[in-house]
């Protein structure tokens, strides 16, 4: 067996100054048809939402399609009350929508008329961004290549590009069938064959066919998340089930993985969950969409405002479409959003010194809090990023990224600029002996990892192995 | 200097290398299969799983500990066979059908194990049907069910009312991030927790308390 593994696209940085790495600001911008330019100086808000607890069948889907209808009216409405700049509405289906592609497109297009109506009755312009599910693991183990989840999924990204969702996006999970695995023992080996090896690997082939996708209907592949590997891991670490460090560690890696996207062709701006996308934004120049505390209705984070130091568009993850005193949840995180977005584009008219002292409020409130938060800030990303595209294949990059971390979180420690707790010190020794450990040469390393990892889990043949 | 006995110590330690001399040196000296699992596997389990509640620590270093007694067990089964000694307890877990989460569910079932219970993990998307062919199957005393969507808790309601048309006295404790206590009340299982640790205080509270049907 044979790596096929080719080097790295992205072989310098796009932004080296960590005050340059700043929300509403990206060195390659993106605009919209309706003339968003993300990236190019304003943040947009990015607003995102779900069910409550129904069942999403063909007998309930009248029920689902007027929740979206009620949403997206109620949601836009509030925006263009606030007088928000522009919006991005992410539709991240849930997974029934997927596996039949004709109901997700029937929300797509309720809620591409909701903004249109919005923008007849306003002039409020937008975005939609679809994120179908990666249901290929429904088969265990799972099927990345064929069978009917993945041509479902395509069908989807295919008939809803068609239909005017403009960005592209999903929460890839290749790899994953090992990574939970790796997680929950604390292998950071495991991990690093999940993400640098099966990851990668994967995200090559689905980011290959999302960009034909892409490019036959004009539209953008906007950027993938490592949502269920270093989110996972936020998670896991925030239940204490993990230690933070660990997490940390793993975010770092994790930007190797979610970098494939950009190597196949995705423009930002990235996944709002894919906390690593700061790193990315240092290596690709793309915009990024963040979230943060805005996001606690969905998952508890320990960044939430160091998180928005350098998005372009600023997510509340999902909220289910409840009521609250406020309104309905969706309408009420979309003030949130608006005003979040309203201090930043406040600061950054004021010219960069302003908006570099917001920048350096947001990094500083967290950054010395949780290793975490520390991890992505500004200057900890652009050193990563440095670390990454200094190496000549993803397996290289995944474990310079995961030692230069290491390093970054220890001397902060040292230099007691970053709380470590006592039962997690140990951890960043025992991961540096483990990365010295770890072969230089990839074919053996897969071999190793092979070796180790459960049968009944994955099939190799789907990863090229 | 701990007062824990050598394999009991060994457990809490992880130890695994360890337990196969230390299992020998009980059986030698007499002990029987049970009373060992008894008094010095549990114990020793018991002792992480509370280090692990007082964040003491992670769940990684609980997998080491779980591991040793794993080692300990496999040395005693044909021993606790041949002596018709099973846990006391069995338990069916899963997710729910259309649910693909489950990290939280295999915490679940890790901890079950701990306290000492058998336990079939069905995985996840597992329908109602097939959860209560594995209670007609199984007997267990208890089922866990996992979900994590919103758009999956009606199919935890499908698959409580499943079971109990199953017509087997078994106790259900249901969990995961969007489901509440009331929501458990609401669909007619015997008990919710919110997380893994409690799942075991739980389930304990709900077995001593006797099957329901
Ligand atoms: C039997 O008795 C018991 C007792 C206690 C029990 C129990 C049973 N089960 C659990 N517990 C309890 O004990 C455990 C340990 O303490 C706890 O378990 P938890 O599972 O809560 O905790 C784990 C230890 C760690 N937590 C987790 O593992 C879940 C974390 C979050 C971030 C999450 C993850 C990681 C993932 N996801 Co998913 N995911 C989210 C989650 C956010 C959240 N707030 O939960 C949530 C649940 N996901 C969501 C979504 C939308 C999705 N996810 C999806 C996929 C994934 C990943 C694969 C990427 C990954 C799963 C990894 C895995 N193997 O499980 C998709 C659906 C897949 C499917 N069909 O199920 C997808 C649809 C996303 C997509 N774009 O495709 C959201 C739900 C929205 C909704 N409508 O409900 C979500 C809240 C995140 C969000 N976007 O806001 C307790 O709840």
């Amino acid at each position: 067996m044979t790596s096929t593994a080719p080097a790295l696209r992205f072989n310098r940085l796009a932004i080296e100054d960590p005050r340059a790495l700043i929300f509403g600001r990206a060195p390659h911008p993106l605009t919209t048809r309706d003339g968003l330019v993300i990236g190019g100086g304003t943040v947009y808000p990015e607003i995102n939402f779900t069910l409550p607890s129904m069942g999403v069948n063909a007998a309930t889907l009248p029920q689902v399609c007027d929740q979206y209808r009620q949403i997206i009216k109620g949601v836009l409405r509030r925006a263009a009350e606030l007088e928000a700049p522009g919006v991005v509405v992410e539709f991240e289906t849930l997974p029934p929508m997927t596996e039949h592609p004709a109901w997700g497109l029937e929300i797509v297009r309720i809620l591409l008329d909701g903004m249109v109506a919005e923008r007849d009755k306003s002039g409020l312009r937008s975005v939609l961004r679809l994120t179908p599910n990666d249901n290929r693991e429904f088969e265990r183990p799972p099927l990345m290549r064929r069978g009917r989840y993945w041509e479902a999924m395509l069908e989807l990204f295919d008939s809803g590009a068609a239909a005017g969702a403009e960005l592209l996006s999903i929460e890839s999970v290749g790899g994953k069938e090992l990574h939970d695995e790796a997680l929950v023992n604390g292998d950071l080996a495991g991990s690093l064959f999940a993400l640098c090896i099966l990851g990668v690997r994967d995200m090559r082939f689905l980011w290959t066919h999302l960009h034909d996708i892409a490019e036959k209907h004009g539209v953008n592949c906007a950027g993938d998340t490592a949502c269920g590997f270093g989110n996972t891991a936020m998670v896991l670490a925030e239940q204490r089930m993990i230690p933070r460090v660990f997490a940390a560690v793993v975010r770092a890696v994790t930007a190797v993985r979610s970098l494939v996207a950009y190597e196949c062709g995705a423009v930002g701006p990235g996944k709002d969950c894919g906390y690593e996308n700061p790193i990315l934004k240092a290596i690709t120049g793309f915009p990024m969409a963040m979230e943060g505390k805005t996001a606690a209705c969905a998952h508890l984070s320990p960044m939430g405002n160091l998180a928005a130091a350098c998005c372009d568009t600023w997510s509340n993850e999902s909220v289910q479409n409840i009521k609250l005193l406020g309104g309905m949840a969706p309408t009420c995180f979309m003030e949130q959003l608006v005003y979040d977005c309203r201090l930043m584009n406040r600061a950054a008219s004021e010219g960069p010194p302003a908006a570099e002292t917001l920048q350096r409020w947001l990094v500083e409130s967290d950054a010395s809090l949780d290793p975490q938060a520390y991890i992505i800030s500004p200057a900890a990303s652009i050193e990563l990023a440095r670390a990454i595209v200094g190496a000549d294949s993803h397996y290289h990059a995944g474990v310079a990224a995961a030692r230069r971390a290491i390093d970054l979180l220890s001397s902060a420690s040292a230099a007691g600029a970053l709380r470590i707790a006592d039962n997690e010190a140990g951890w960043l020794e025992q991961m540096a002996d483990t990365l010295d450990e770890l072969p230089q040469d990839e074919d053996t390393f897969i071999e190793e990892q092979l070796a180790l990892a459960d049968p009944e889990k994955f099939l190799p043949a789907e990863y090229e192995l | 200097m701990s007062d824990h006995h050598p394999l009991t110590e060994a457990i809490i330690r992880g130890r695994r290398k360890d337990v196969p001399t230390l299992v020998s040196q009980c059986l030698e000296a007499g002990e029987s299969a049970q009373s060992i699992v008894e008094h010095r596997l549990v114990p020793g389990m018991a002792v992480v799983g509370e280090r692990f509640k007082k964040n003491e620590i992670f769940v990684p270093e609980m997998l080491i500990a779980a591991r040793a007694m794993k080692e300990a067990l496999k040395i005693l089964e044909p021993d606790l066979v041949a002596a018709g000694v099973k846990p006391e307890f069995t338990a069916v877990i899963g997710t729910v059908e259309g649910d693909l989460h489950d990290i939280g569910k295999n915490l679940v079932a890790m901890m079950w194990k701990g306290a000492n219970m058998e336990v079939i993990d069905l995985g996840v998307n597992v329908s109602p049907a097939k959860f209560a062919a594995a209670v007609q199957e199984h007997r267990p005393n208890l089922v866990g069910l996992s979900a994590l969507l919103t758009t999956t808790m009606p199919a935890m309601r499908d698959t409580v009312q499943a079971i109990r048309d199953a017509g087997v006295p078994v106790k259900i404790v249901i969990g995961g991030a969007p489901v509440t206590h009331t929501f458990a009340e609401e669909i007619g299982a015997d008990g919710y927790a919110p997380d893994a640790a409690s799942a075991v205080d739980c389930a304990l509270a709900l077995l001593k308390q006797g099957a329901s049907s």
